[in-house]
């Protein structure tokens, strides 16, 4: 089992005639990603690595049944693209798009609620690196090869941090269930607290990680969930200890702007909720290893 | 983006947000000469800094004659201001509001914000006006009265006047109070904002509802479709390595340490900061110079790094995924030849083909430290800083 995205997964890459989109859609493919087509207006007809292309989403899901899609779109038309994935038929989407303005993400989150829970999409990211399901399937820009099948469910913000700590793990021999990108921005898809309770039902998951970060209130929310509600072994690491209040680092979302977002608050509260919390980011992967040991 | 306080009120008028009378200068002979235009008796001189806590450094001056406005703004001009907001080295002043005054009877404060919880923009308002919300949250928590907007409809009539009651203004200024947040949550949306400020909205003593002060934020994603925000951008308030940075797509944020860093990726930037600081040193910078490292990237963040005269070592770590280790480190090369560089540098490679990697580095002839995890490359850094010569070799100027 996994989250999110298995070997079944039937994947669209919107914006698959990009420069970045096509490279990425090559090393998914190679990678055993089921992809099924591509979404470009006005390019239907085209291929793409032997790819059909469509123009509209609706269109490429009646051809092909897919379920799963990936957003490269450019950030001023990528909002409009996962409103257009919600409404045709995908259940699961990815947005790598960095950029995108904020108040166009509360318009996509406010749409996607349109549709009842049944058929309502789940999306992840923006500004993220993707997901991961090792052996099965990638929808992403990680290099896939230094995930390794396995038993952790990893829940990050960051992309090149998220590859430091698989890097880690995968030198400890520590495999991998799905390893979800939740991105960087201030108002994104699915949230911490989203993929724990993804987690806390899949059986093949017996450990869970979160790689967090300073801004939002989403580490403490994970935090309460975890408490009451995750009976799994939560590991985390909160990047940003050197963070000066009130800049923004790098993610839109990275910036300390109430109490409770500074790292060190963060590692208090989920410490306070039983969370093993790695002080360093170069012992992410050992302090894994630990609980598994324990578990 | 911030702006400056006379452009958010030109901002917020043009949505129907009442402001009071003023005028912009640039010398104090100018600022005098304002005072005459818009007439009055009384005016208040304000420094145009893109920083709150203006009035207790000094920004603010009420004045009562065009000389007061003289002297007021002569001794502004070309200070740094500084304020709990702006750091120890303050911003300068290169542009004074004149204003006329009005009578004051009560201040309020009100915010519109992106809050993160509900994804949603909320209103934060306080009966507690003219103190930071900081403060009104710390020691005033139960006068601040909140709204979420359901963005499907916007803000709505009722919801301004539940404010506006419970904020304890009167029946016959509530037409006024619904007019001034509806025009701020417009402008918040229209614009792209992801902060409004009126600190203190007031209530004159002849029962007008005016913003006294205006603070707005707009989303850096969303300047690309406001063209006319974009020309309100003053440089002079920015830290200009931030600027020079930013004008070359990289991401820098100054601090007060001695190690530079260099790093691909926003959450691996503060991580590699975080392991600089556990092994007893502090990070000059955080800079993200995106995925991709390549070596005109690299070659840009050690100009850039190197601007800052308290760099004493700087840190390079970078994860290659797919663009692989061998290939940066021949970008990583290919910079140290072109910059000159007189600190030692460590580099740390990790990710796909390390080794190729390394070596590439290690047969450069160049004197790089080289270190396999995050935590050696930090030691080694704190190291090199501390003029601790037996961690590796001190790099000196190749010419």
């Amino acid at each position: 089992m996994s989250i999110l995205l298995d070997k079944q997964s039937r994947v669209i890459v919107q914006g698959i005639t990009g420069k970045m989109a096509r490279f990425h859609t090559k090393d998914m493919l190679s990678y055993g990603t089921n992809i099924v087509g591509g979404v470009v207006p006005g390019k239907g007809g085209e291929t793409v690595e032997g790819v059909p292309v469509f123009d509209t989403v609706e269109d490429a899901v009646a051809a092909t049944g897919a379920d799963a899609s990936l957003v490269f779109v450019p950030p001023p038309f990528a909002a409009d693209s996962i409103m257009e994935a919600a409404d045709g038929g995908i259940r699961y989407c990815v947005c790598i798009t960095d950029g995108i303005p904020a108040q166009d993400m509360i318009r996509v989150k406010r749409y996607m609620y349109r549709y009842p829970k049944e058929r309502r999409m789940v999306l992840t990211g923006p500004n993220c690196a993707g997901t991961i399901s090792p052996g099965k399937a990638l929808l992403g820009i990680m290099p896939g090869h230094i995930y390794i099948p396995g038993h952790v469910g990893i829940g990050g913000r960051a992309g090149t941090l998220g590859f430091e700590a698989a890097s880690q793990r995968k030198d400890r021999g520590i495999g991998v269930s799905t390893s979800v990108g939740i991105g960087g921005d201030p108002i994104n898809g699915s949230s911490f607290r989203d993929i724990l309770e993804r987690f806390e039902k899949d059986e093949d998951t017996h450990v869970i990680a979160l790689i967090g970060e300073i801004g939002g209130p989403q580490e403490a929310e994970a935090a309460a969930y975890i408490r009451d509600h995750i009976s799994k072994p939560v590991v985390a690491y909160v990047a940003g200890l050197t963070a000066p209040k009130g800049r923004t680092m790098g993610h839109a979302g990275a910036i300390i702007s109430a109490f409770g977002e500074s790292a060190s608050e963060k590692v208090e509260i989920l410490s306070a909720a039983g969370v093993t919390v790695a002080e360093n980011p170069a012992v992410i992967g050992q302090t894994i290893a630990g609980v598994m040991e324990a578990a | 983006m911030d702006i400056h306080e006379y452009q958010a009120k030109e901002v917020l008028a043009g949505f129907g947000v009442a402001v009071p009378d003023g005028a912009l200068a640039y010398s104090p002979e100018q600022a005098a000469y304002r005072s005459r235009e818009l007439g009055g008796e009384r005016w208040v001189v304000k420094a145009q800094v893109h920083a709150g806590g203006r009035g207790k450094a000094g920004g603010v001056k009420i004045c009562d004659s065009d000389t007061a406005i003289h002297d007021a703004s002569e001794a502004m001009f070309g200070m740094k201001l500084v304020t709990h907001q702006t750091g120890p080295e303050g911003k300068g002043v290169y542009r004074v509001y004149v204003e006329t005054a009005v009578p004051i009877h009560r201040e309020i404060y009100l915010g519109f914000v992106l809050d993160r919880t509900t994804q949603r923009v909320m209103i934060v308002a306080s009966a507690e006006g003219g103190m930071e919300i900081e403060d009104i949250s710390a020691n005033k928590p139960e006068s601040i009265v909140r709204a979420t907007v359901e963005p499907a409809v916007g803000l709505r009539n009722f919801q301004c006047r539940q404010i506006a009651f419970k904020l304890g203004i009167a029946s016959s200024l509530i037409q006024q109070m619904v007019r001034t947040l509806r025009g701020c949550y417009r402008a918040f949306t229209e614009l792209d904002a992801t902060m409004v400020e009126i600190n203190p909205l007031v209530i004159t003593e002849d029962n007008r509802v005016i913003a006294l002060d205006a603070k707005m934020t707009f989303d850096d994603n969303a300047l690309f479709r406001h063209p006319q925000i974009c020309e309100l951008r003053d440089k002079s308030q920015e830290d200009p390595r931030e600027s020079r940075a930013a004008d070359r797509g990289l991401n820098y944020v100054g601090l007060d340490g001695n190690i530079g860093c260099i790093v691909n990726g926003a959450g691996l930037a503060m991580a590699t900061m975080d392991t600089i600081k556990l092994a007893g040193g502090e990070p000059a910078n955080f800079l993200d110079i995106g995925g991709g490292a390549t070596p005109d990237r690299v070659a840009k963040a050690f100009r850039l790094v190197l601007s800052d005269a308290n760099v004493q070592a700087i840190l390079v770590n970078i994860f290659a995924g797919i663009n692989r280790c061998d290939w940066v480190a021949e970008g990583v090369v290919q910079a140290l030849k072109e910059v000159e560089v007189d600190v030692p540098v460590i580099v740390r490679l990790a990710g796909t083909n390390v080794e190729q990697g390394q070596k590439i580095l290690a047969q450069s002839g160049l004197p790089i430290i080289r270190a396999t995890s995050l935590n050696e490359a930090a030691e080694r850094a704190v190291g090199a800083w501390k003029n601790d010569l037996s961690q590796g070799v001190k790099m000196r100027a190749a010419s």
